[in-house]
């Protein structure tokens, strides 16, 4: 499993724990990751709204990339990068005149995409390449009595027929389930794990965020959750680093730790606190630590 | 085909609480959840109330969630539903809405909404002796949002409505870009400032989920995309949305990433950032989380910039 990697901006910067956790699962499971290091911001839904073309071409550009380096996956650990990634490239295929004039752009710097690449994200890439029988062999410490709520976060989920779900991939809006139970947890069923988490009005209405945020993490407690777990690093920061804050709005306490999809993985697979960053979340993860038994170091 | 049904039902004047109620019905392989709920108001319990006119996904009037999606009962195909999602259809009243009767919500919110954005035409300037003369392509992009059947889907799918009852909502936000976008009409840029005011396209979070919802794919999310690009077309860029979009903008611009220390400064004001952000600063000081303060740029960062050039941003 060789892959054209793609971190995304906060997996270094907003969760710095989320790059080198999921570089270290990435490598035990056997997924080579090859960095594209001159790939650009995907945009985030954001830029869109500016200059759709722009995102067309900054998107095509980080594809043309992948292909020069003879790479026809692109593994994506950040769930709104794969969400824009999978709708620009579906746009791509379907316009070929499009294509033709963003590739026009392109020539100026030697690029040009062919329309090859597929996009996928490292929760796909675990278990319709790697495999779920695969996943569970590698497991050391069980995630046994645990139960885990999963959030997958918008971008992941819709809209549909941008993400294969339509076709081959119809039980995509499942696979955090299927990972929890192939680790031993038992995943939390909750009407929030398919909404969003509020973060992209964050800078708008908070009041609105914060109260998606202090919904979502008190119905998965309500439930008997001991975590939740995410695919996006966006969601993580909303629901991990703006929990303190709801809970203050919400008027009662919350204390739900957030893991990001690679630190619950790696956890089941042997790794440290320290190696997944577990340490360095807003709200403590002890709960989780305690209960999973894995070591500090 | 057998058809197990769990249909939500509450009765104002006898029920304390909604409660679900399981009928079988018996249907034709080409069967909807409607067909499916009129057997059993025709065979089995003729006190079930719901909307319903057309069968054919025109009038609007039978969107319900069904399996907890907001769809349209007649153009839901229950041998799919089987297929896809499992043998027992569970059917509820819209959400975001308050229920009157069993599948049948009070809509008058939904119409006050699309009230509010002014939903008819303003021309200007004198009245020509015929018709009002649009070229072809200007309708086209408005074809889209002029699919809408005000059926309420996207309404009771929306995950800020979830959280903020004053929030326009996709359906009158739709409708908003409809005639904002129309050549014939005088107002544009009273419209977009009407539209761009707080409870307005700015307050949506993209979760795409009228997207999914709308039976018509009149996508109303990037329907308020397309306002949203508007209204910073037109000038209007005073808004902390709108200042968003340029600090994100500037910062990809620049260094081919994004700056996040960055844009919150420039979202929010560098005083508003300082005072609102500085405990979490802290906090993620004793995590050893902060980002990092240097902002690299990747070594290709000139031609970021100049595609950004070409494309005017």
């Amino acid at each position: 499993m060789r892959y054209a990697f793609w971190p995304g901006c906060v997996s270094r910067a907003g969760t710095p724990e989320l790059y080198p956790a999921a570089t270290a699962v990435a490598e035990k499971i056997g997924m080579e990751l090859i960095e594209l290091e001159q790939a650009s911001c995907t945009g985030a839904g954001v830029l869109g709204e500016r200059n759709e073309e722009l995102v067309d071409t900054l998107n095509a550009r980080n594809f043309a990339l992948a292909e020069q380096m003879g790479l026809d996956t692109l593994l994506t650990i950040c769930s709104t990068c794969q969400g824009v990634m999978s709708s620009v490239n579906y746009k791509l295929r379907e316009k070929p005149d499009y294509l033709a004039k963003i590739n026009e752009s392109l020539a100026e710097e030697g690029l040009e995409y062919k329309g090859t690449v597929r996009v996928t994200h490292m929760m796909w890439a675990v278990v319709e390449e790697l495999g779920l029988s695969n996943l569970k062999e590698m497991v050391v410490r069980p995630l046994n009595g645990l139960k885990i709520a999963p959030f997958y976060g918008c971008y992941i989920l819709r809209p549909r027929y941008v993400l294969g779900m339509n076709e081959e991939h119809a039980h995509r809006d499942q696979y955090l389930e299927y990972i929890i139970e192939a680790l031993g947890g038992e995943p939390i069923d909750y009407e929030g794990k398919l909404r969003c988490c509020g973060f992209p009005i964050m800078t708008i209405n908070e009041a609105n965020g914060l109260r998606m945020v202090s919904n979502h993490t008190l119905e998965a407690k309500d439930m008997g959750a001991h975590a939740l777990v995410t695919p996006c690093p966006l969601c993580h920061l909303n629901l991990d680093e703006f929990q303190p804050k709801a809970a203050k709005s919400a008027g009662k306490p919350i204390n739900m730790p957030v893991l990001h999809l690679p630190q619950m993985i790696g956890t089941a697979l042997g790794f440290s606190v320290r190696d997944m960053g577990l340490q360095r979340h807003i709200v403590s993860t002890e709960p989780f630590i305690e209960l999973s038994g894995m070591p500090r170091r | 085909m057998d058809v197990t049904l769990k249909v939500k039902r509450y009765d104002p004047e006898t029920d304390e609480a909604a409660h679900f109620e399981e009928y079988q019905v018996d249907l034709p392989e080409y069967g909807a959840v409607l067909d499916g709920l009129l057997a059993i108001r025709d065979e089995q319990d003729g006190s079930l109330s719901m909307r319903c006119s057309c069968r054919s996904a025109i009038c609007g009037s039978c969107a319900m969630k069904i399996n907890g999606k907001s769809r349209l009962a007649c153009k839901t195909m229950v041998s799919q539903l089987k297929e896809l999602e499992g043998d027992v259809i569970s059917v509820e009243p819209m959400g975001n809405q308050p229920v009157i009767k069993d599948l049948v919500v009070n809509m008058d919110m939904f119409w006050d909404k699309v009230n509010a954005v002014q939903p008819y035409l303003r021309p200007e300037g004198p009245v020509p002796e015929k018709e009002y003369l649009v070229s072809n392509e200007s309708m086209m992009e408005l074809a889209v949002a002029m699919n809408c059947i005000m059926c309420g889907a996207c309404v009771s799918d929306c995950t800020v409505l979830e959280v903020d009852k004053g929030f326009l909502g996709p359906a009158a936000l739709a409708k908003a870009f409809r005639f904002a976008g129309d050549p014939r009409d005088g107002h544009k840029q009273e419209r977009l400032q009407l539209y761009t005011e707080p409870n307005g396209v700015w307050d949506c979070t993209r979760c795409f989920m009228c997207v999914s919802a709308c039976p018509k794919d009149v996508a109303p999310m990037e329907r308020i995309m397309d306002v949203r690009a508007m209204a910073m077309e037109a000038g209007l860029t005073n808004t902390r949305g709108a200042r968003h979009v340029d600090a994100f903008a500037s910062s990809v611009k620049h260094s081919g990433r994004l700056n996040e220390l960055n844009l919150a400064l420039k979202t929010f004001g560098f005083i508003r950032a300082g005072i609102d952000l500085a405990p979490m600063g802290i906090r993620r000081l004793f995590k050893r989380r902060l980002p990092p303060l240097m902002h690299k740029k990747i070594a290709t960062a000139k031609n970021i910039g100049r595609l950004f050039d070409k494309l005017g941003v």
